[in-house]
């Protein structure tokens, strides 16, 4: 299987650090099971399997599981196009894990968006500020306790937040075996 | 008696030296110069912060997030088809090539995206192709306005205006389409709207060509494009770009031919790609891709499966009742029609669990959205792989030793929509 070539190269490499890779939908997958060692296994993918080109880093919160954060990064081959996904949790105590940004530069504003958007921290980035907020906003805000409508705060004189007027809403009904009445469109929040 | 006073008059050499003398005293101070977030070459809220050293660039900061509106969060609270509407105000300048991206992305999720009808991928490919050219119009006038021609502009809105009459025609919006749907369209095109389409092909391709006369052998437009913004290849790959800016530094690379997709393999056209990497080479580059989707948009108008008017009813959308929207008739007097209805419109398309990346050749460069499911009719993540983001962090390397008259030249170059960079 060729998709798979590239991963059991890593595995092959990293052994025990590289989970063993899943396929789905034409794309694979392998977890880095140490998330401090995820800039030597990018740097590897890059320099010895050709994986030039990094197309996104994304981030998910697993609200109420631990480790509470995974980060992806999808690596592409420019040359065959061949691609992978890397993921790789971090707890939520540590919010720490190690930049790629001397593999590929294009990190770097991938990074602060992460650190922005979700309070994951990057050692070694060198300009680790907020991107899409403005500096000084306090919260975190695709974690899953944010709210949609927001929180207010205030920096006086700089700028400032209002929750915004949602009326309850989105209204969704979320796929369950229960009855009729508890199935109904309802507001989503963290529990649901 | 009033004075006699002796005016002095230096000589050009003593009146040189002295202003060298004047220029050394300031030598070494650096200023720190705001550009933006509202100023007419930033082509929307961009904002810079610029050190110069006289004319000369030393330093850019680019800051963006002026309208950052949280779409990523939005999309977690509600269902895939809810989504769509938003992901117009992406790239506003080519929202159906938007709705295409987002439609397949969560298809590929549902595991269709490769079993769409034929009808449908047509009509999708040429709103994609539309999209693309109603871009770079836009794209190119407002470049060529920010370096000082302003016919260009006005030609290429004419011709823009045309295709926002083609996206009403189809849609029912000009300008927020919502023309795809999870597994389809929201309906089929009108029976004139191939017609419709050839004469826009013949009276935008004699608007290219008259572009082409106005700047491609324009002495001033030249000078001032060549051997700017100079991006190597090793720096595009590194810093990810995508579309015309990474094609333009000589990279052939699109995703519509690599990673093909809809029935962009039955189609004929190339794909240009530039020498140097110089602004002068990506302008280059999108004349030419906009030619090119005149061609494609010439043979689906042929080729569409079902032909224009349709007769023999070809399907537009996925004959799945559990992903699209049954017919209303059907809805009206059938029992499992109506319960689909009713789950599709409260609960939305159940995706199976698992993390699927789509990445579409959107006219500013790869559009992507990873998708996180963990089941059900809503999204657990979805991150937006935002083209125009990852082109504008470039900027910070690629400023630094241009004079600051160069900056509208790099940016236009560029053409970035800060709707979808800041998402």
């Amino acid at each position: 299987m060729t998709l798979l070539e590239p991963a059991s190269k890593l595995k092959a490499k990293f052994g025990d650090l590289i989970s063993e890779p899943s396929e789905y939908r034409g794309e694979t997958t392998v977890t880095v099971v140490n998330a401090q060692e995820i800039a030597v296994v990018c740097g590897f993918a890059k320099k010895q399997l050709g994986f030039n080109y990094l197309v996104d880093i994304s981030s998910i919160d697993n609200y109420g599981s631990d480790p509470r954060w995974t980060v992806v990064y999808t690596l592409r081959n420019i040359v065959n196009g061949v691609e992978i996904r890397l993921k790789t949790d971090v707890s939520e105590e540590k919010s720490e894990l190690p930049s790629v940004l001397g593999v590929w530069r294009t990190s770097n504003w991938h990074e602060r968006e992460i650190y922005d958007m979700m309070g994951i921290r990057f050692t070694n980035h060198p300009d680790l500020r907020r991107i899409l907020m403005w500096e000084g906003y306090p919260y975190f805000p695709l974690r899953k306790d944010f709210p949609l409508a927001g929180k207010p705060t205030e920096l006086p004189g700089v700028a400032f937040t209002k929750p915004a007027p949602l009326e309850g809403g989105p209204f969704v009904t979320l796929p369950s075996g229960a009855g009729a009445i508890n199935r109904e469109p309802r507001v989503r929040t963290v529990e649901n | 008696m009033a004075q006699v006073q002796d005016i002095q008059i230096p000589d050009s050499a003593t009146r040189a030296a002295k202003a060298v003398d004047d220029l050394a005293d300031i030598e070494g101070d650096r200023m720190v110069l705001n550009m933006g977030p509202s100023h007419p070459a930033t082509h929307g809220v961009l904002r810079i912060v610029l050190e110069l050293d006289g004319e000369e660039i030393t330093k850019a900061d680019p800051d963006v997030g002026y309208l950052h509106r949280g779409d990523e969060k939005i999309a977690e609270n509600m269902t895939y088809t809810q989504f769509i509407p938003y992901t117009d105000r992406l790239d506003y300048l080519a929202p159906l090539a938007n709705n295409v991206a987002y439609a397949l992305s969560v298809e590929k999720a549902l595991g269709i995206h490769d079993k769409l009808p034929p009808r449908c991928q047509y009509i999708r490919v040429m709103c994609c192709e539309l999209a693309r050219i109603s871009s770079h119009l836009l794209g190119l006038g407002a470049f060529a306005m920010d370096v000082g021609a302003v016919t260009v502009f006005l030609l290429v809105f004419t011709e823009r205006e045309k295709i926002y009459n083609l996206a009403e025609a189809a849609s029912g919006a000009r300008f927020t389409t919502s023309y795809t749907r999870i597994g389809g369209l929201h309906r089929d095109i009108p029976p004139t709207w191939c017609d419709q389409v050839r004469a826009f092909i013949k009276e935008c391709s004699h608007a290219i060509a008259e572009v082409e006369v106005l700047l491609t052998r324009n002495r001033i437009w030249v000078d001032r494009l060549r051997d700017m913004g100079h991006i190597s290849k090793e720096m595009a790959i590194d810093y990810a770009l995508s579309g015309p800016n990474l094609r333009g530094s000589g990279i052939d690379w699109d995703l519509r031919k690599n990673q093909p997709y809809l029935c962009y393999p039955d189609l004929e056209f190339d794909i240009p790609v530039g020498s140097t990497g110089d602004c002068y080479d990506r302008y280059l580059v999108r004349m030419e891709e906009m030619r090119q989707s005149l061609r494609i948009l010439e043979q689906c108008a042929n080729k569409i499966p079902g032909g224009a008017e349709n007769k023999i009813k070809e399907p537009v959308n996925v004959a799945d009742g559990k992903i699209t929207l049954p017919s209303k008739d059907k809805v009206l007097s059938s029992m499992e029609e109506l319960i689909h209805q009713f789950m599709l419109v409260t609960e939305g398309v159940n995706v199976p669990p698992g993390d699927t990346y789509f990445g579409h050749e959107n006219p500013k460069g790869e559009l992507g959205f990873y998708i996180h499911s963990k089941g059900g009719g809503v999204p657990h993540r979805m991150k937006i792989r935002s083209p125009s983001f990852i082109n504008l962090s470039i900027l910070g390397e690629l400023m630094p030793g241009h004079m600051i008259s160069d900056v509208p030249v790099i940016l236009g170059s560029l053409d970035f929509v800060m709707g979808e960079s800041d998402r």
